[in-house]
């Protein structure tokens, strides 16, 4: 069993608004040091293989034809060994 | 009349019944609700995408729709040269499932806009449009958080340049890429917009500027 951690982020150069206004909200609360805020989003899954590498084919897919949309999104993932509990 | 429209169902669809009320009672056309989990469009030669937050928008808006079994057939028919239109959530499930280039994005100011905006024709040489006139302005409303049209420069150049885009924002409500509000597919029988023509259908709503569209869509199947 394995655990995929995923992350599905706005293209570096898509003017993400959303992050644009938190960091306006955290600059308003003082902390004037941040800058770059992106938000994306964050996913996280069970697979149910032998593998690593087979659960990286399944996540690859998975990322490439529903969790991203190529033409505004980038992903990055990591996949994890479930340790004997 | 020949046209025989089918209105697909998603759960979360909800300008479903705005228009098939004007296919079947103003446009008077056979008009059937398809489900989405139907395999089959069967006989229907125009299928509209409703506006809606099919999914409830999950992940991205029209992207697990894109998968729903009756949007195999309708990207099979749509190759094949049969007309679908995208209405608003329709538009993105267009953009999803690879039928229209692009995606749309959160709308620039992060609100959801609900009004009535001005459009102008840009290509009245179409199917979708041959009811008006070139650069006339029309007025459609618009109810949507996420119509921020987006493409790569390259899709725009081509966009533009194969006069495939047929309404632009005369102000810009939602930060789409060249003011883009409907645009077209190189077949040119598939359209998919952001306003709701079907909102715009009934003379006894005091504007008519919708039904042009879909009465000649429906009038250019013989």
């Amino acid at each position: 069993m394995f655990t995929a951690k995923i992350k599905v982020t706005l293209r570096k150069t898509i003017l993400d608004p959303q992050g644009k206004t938190v960091e306006h909200s955290l600059i308003s609360l003082g902390y004037d040091k941040i800058s770059n805020t992106r938000i994306g989003k964050y996913i996280e899954m069970k697979i149910d293989v032998n593998s690593i590498e087979e659960a990286t084919v399944i996540v690859e897919e998975s990322c490439k034809r529903l969790l991203s949309n190529p033409v505004m999104e980038d992903y990055q993932f990591e996949i994890i060994q479930n340790g004997a509990v | 009349m020949n046209a025989k429209v089918g209105v697909v169902v998603f759960p979360g669809s909800n300008c479903d019944h705005d228009a098939y009320y004007v296919f079947k009672e103003i446009i008077k056309t056979d008009t059937k609700f398809l489900w989405h989990k139907e395999g089959s469009i069967g006989d229907r030669n125009i299928i509209i995408l409703p506006g809606g937050f099919s999914y409830g928008d999950y992940l991205r808006c029209g992207a697990i729709s894109r998968f729903s079994p009756i949007m195999q057939d309708v990207v099979r028919f749509a190759n094949k040269g049969g007309i679908v239109i995208g209405i608003c959530n329709g538009f993105q499930i267009l953009c999803e499932s690879g039928l229209l280039p692009g995606t749309l994005m959160r709308n620039a100011n992060l609100k959801f806009l609900c009004k009535t905006v001005s459009l102008k024709v840009e290509n009245n040489k179409s199917i979708f449009t041959s009811n008006y006139g070139i650069k006339e302005d029309i007025n459609i409303p618009i109810a949507h958080g996420d119509g921020n049209y987006f493409c790569d420069e390259d899709t725009l150049t081509e966009l533009i340049s194969n006069n495939r885009i047929l309404f632009r924002y005369n102000e810009n409500p939602n930060g789409s890429i060249y003011d883009i509000a409907g645009i077209q597919n190189e077949k040119r029988n598939v359209l998919g917009m952001m306003p709701h023509p079907e909102r715009v259908s009934d003379s006894e709503l005091g504007n008519t500027d919708g039904l042009k569209l879909l009465s000649g869509v429906a009038e250019s199947v013989i």
